[in-house]
């Protein structure tokens, strides 16, 4: 069994200007003990996403429909009470920016304490010894002296290394990671990317990185789910997403600059739909070099195209053969 | 041919002051520049990367004198530029101005949002003078076309506007008055990353249908190869590498500039990363190490690099590297 299952999750926001469609039909699995990459562009879907599964989304967004298999158990039944065992303890975040996600009034052993005194109500003692352990994981420099300081006293690099201390204070199952790495230099993104992956090696955890940056996701994930307005486009293990790619994964790996190579960068036309009205059939055919008449009339399925690759598009059989 | 933009030497320092309440004391001096030279060629691309606090930003902010330089000369197709900035007349400064303009990083931040499209374009009209009024609407449509944008988009206001077709319009702004190098600090890393593409291509084709040049300002590697022709690495004020791009790209040769490639993950997941991990983490540069300032972090730095400044040296014909045993890293 897999540790999580989305089935047909559907959240949307419902603004004064129209109903934002943000997630739509989105399907997904993530098996245990993988990092599993979320990616998309703004607007793809893959924070809420993250969210749903959390239930913390915010207002006005809703939960309108599908399921969330944990463990088999399905997360939209449970009361709030319930959810709150899950949140931190089973399921757990790390946010894009760590310096709004850490309060600057309380000490960083205060405020990483107060989980574990929450979550298993032991001492205040015990539960700072825990919080020491957790930096010692992440590598944070000195970290008994470390619990007396604040916020404002730790770099960048420093204050995402306290943050996912922090996400992994109760042994969660599962953990998102929402574009941690996005504020931070190369050099030190290059620490944080390493460090989860010896994280992610040495407690066998299972990550979901949600990311926009390909490079990323070639380097940390073993499975992809591309997302694309609030509709999964593809999903599938790393090397058959870069071999045999959906139209909207292809056009952004020719897009995007690469360090290694010198090369004309094929843009793709267009901008990212407006989710209150989005395209209709494929949401990705008004910017597809491949769309036919049938991409604008009808939605189309995410098939099993082999290898347990999903793609969803109308021609990948004859684009498949056609290209490779 | 002389080039079109030469710096030399150019310093920046900003004053660091005391917690008095009564007197102000200056305790120290942020080096945010210091002692750089490098030179831009007419319809050439020089991409200055650099990780935040490199001084990147404030190299470009020196060149169009929107901070005054603490020391160091700017010369402007021959002509020392500092002078004019502080002591020319509004005359000689406002002809400087209009050969050189700047693109911003966050298109959100930088349009007047009570202002039409129109407006916003037409303004520098109205200050430069260069064109008839007769002849805006005309011009600005031109402008539009010329970015990639439709006549009709000119009335409209900023946030009608996605990300990329704003940053279109802060181009076609820094147009407007028929500039000759451009500056444009990070124009696309606050872009989505499909958008990204489309403003790099429309960077180049503005270079080979209008001869322009650029200062292309940028922390992304990957797009600074795309569309530089020379690249300037910085570290903490200071040029540690300067070469054509291939030659930077192919063969680099300063440990930082070779840390600071391993550290970009590659779209390929043939190609795993070879991290060189940089211990530690930029030095203030309010105190900057002595000696090689990058020492403290590098795996190859012995004695010499603690206390003597290594100089810039030809390691190769036009790549450049300051580092005492660049012979070992060739």
């Amino acid at each position: 069994m897999n540790l999580l299952e989305i089935e047909n999750l559907k959240t949307y926001f419902f603004t004064e200007a129209g109903v934002v469609k943000a997630v739509d039909d989105v399907t997904l699995s993530v098996e245990r003990g993988c990092t599993v990459g979320l990616v998309g562009e703004s607007g793809s879907g893959k924070s809420v996403t993250a969210q749903s599964v959390l239930r913390i989304v915010p207002r006005p967004g809703k939960i309108i429909g599908g399921k969330i298999l944990f463990n088999g158990e399905d997360l939209l039944l449970k009361k709030e009470e319930e959810m709150r065992k899950y949140r931190g303890k089973k399921i757990s975040l790390i946010f894009q920016d760590p310096t709004s996600s850490l309060n600057p009034l309380f000490t960083i052993g205060s405020q990483l304490a107060d989980i574990v005194i929450e979550h298993e109500k032991v001492k205040k003692e015990e539960a700072l010894d825990r919080v020491i352990k957790a930096l010692r994981i992440v590598k944070l420099p000195d970290p008994e002296h470390a619990i007396y300081q604040y916020p404002h006293q730790f770099s960048g690099g420093m204050k995402q290394r306290i943050c996912i201390a922090r996400a992994l204070l109760l042994n969660p199952e599962l953990l998102f990671a929402d574009e941690p790495t996005t504020n931070l230099d190369v050099t030190i993104q290059a620490q944080i990317i390493a460090l989860l992956k010896d994280l992610q090696r040495e407690l066998g955890m299972t990550l979901v990185m949600i990311t926009h940056d390909m490079g990323i996701v070639a380097e940390m994930c073993k499975y992809v789910v591309v997302l694309y307005a609030g509709n999964v486009m593809e999903s599938g293990s790393i090397e058959e997403i870069f071999e045999r790619p959906h139209p909207y994964t292809e056009a952004l790996l020719k897009a995007v600059p690469r360090l290694d190579e010198t090369r004309k960068l094929i843009s793709i036309p267009g901008n990212i739909p407006n989710l209150i009205d989005p395209p209709s059939g494929c949401r990705f055919h008004p910017r597809c070099q491949y769309a036919i008449d049938l991409c604008k009339e009808k939605k189309p399925p995410l098939e099993d195209v082999g290898n347990s690759h999903f793609i969803s598009c109308h021609r990948w059989r004859e684009l498949q053969g056609g290209r490779s | 041919m002389p080039p079109l933009l030469e710096v030399r030497d150019l310093v920046k320092y900003f004053p660091v002051y005391s917690r008095g309440i009564f007197r102000k004391k200056i305790i120290g001096n942020v080096h945010a520049v210091d002692h750089i030279s490098f030179t831009v060629n007419e319809r050439e691309t020089v991409g200055l990367v650099g990780e935040s606090g490199c001084g990147k930003t404030t190299t470009g902010k020196l060149i169009l004198y929107l901070e005054k330089p603490s020391s160091g000369q700017i010369f402007f197709e021959g002509k020392e530029i500092v002078q004019t900035f502080s002591k020319g007349s509004k005359e000689e400064q406002m002809k400087l101005r209009r050969s050189m303009q700047m693109v911003f990083q966050n298109p959100y931040a930088s349009l007047d949002p009570r202002m039409t499209v129109y407006d916003i374009i037409s303004e520098p009209f109205k200050i430069h003078k260069h064109v008839p009024s007769s002849e805006w609407k005309e011009r600005v449509y031109k402008l539009l076309e010329m970015v990639g944008l439709e006549p009709y988009h000119a009335e409209r206001y900023p946030h009608e506007f996605s990300g990329g077709q704003r940053q279109r319009i802060c181009i076609a702004r820094a147009l407007a008055v028929e500039p000759k190098f451009i500056i444009a600090d990070e124009p696309v890393s606050s872009l989505d990353v499909s958008i990204r593409a489309q403003i790099l291509n429309l960077i180049m084709e503005l270079q080979e249908r209008l001869g322009m040049s650029y200062l292309y300002i940028s922390h992304d590697l990957s797009s600074v190869r795309q569309i530089s022709q020379r690249v300037i690495v910085m570290y903490l004020g200071e040029i540690v590498e300067h070469a054509p791009t291939e030659k930077l790209f192919d063969r680099p040769v300063h440990p930082y500039t070779k840390a600071l490639m391993s550290a970009v993950p590659i779209p390929d997941p043939k190609r795993k990363m070879n991290i060189i991990v940089l211990p530690g983490e930029v030095p203030s540069p309010i105190n900057p190490p002595p000696g090689c300032r990058f020492h403290p972090r590098c795996q190859y730095a012995d004695s010499k690099c603690k206390e003597e400044k290594p100089v810039l040296s030809e390691v190769d014909i036009d790549h450049f590297v300051s580092c005492h045993y660049w012979h070992k890293f060739v």
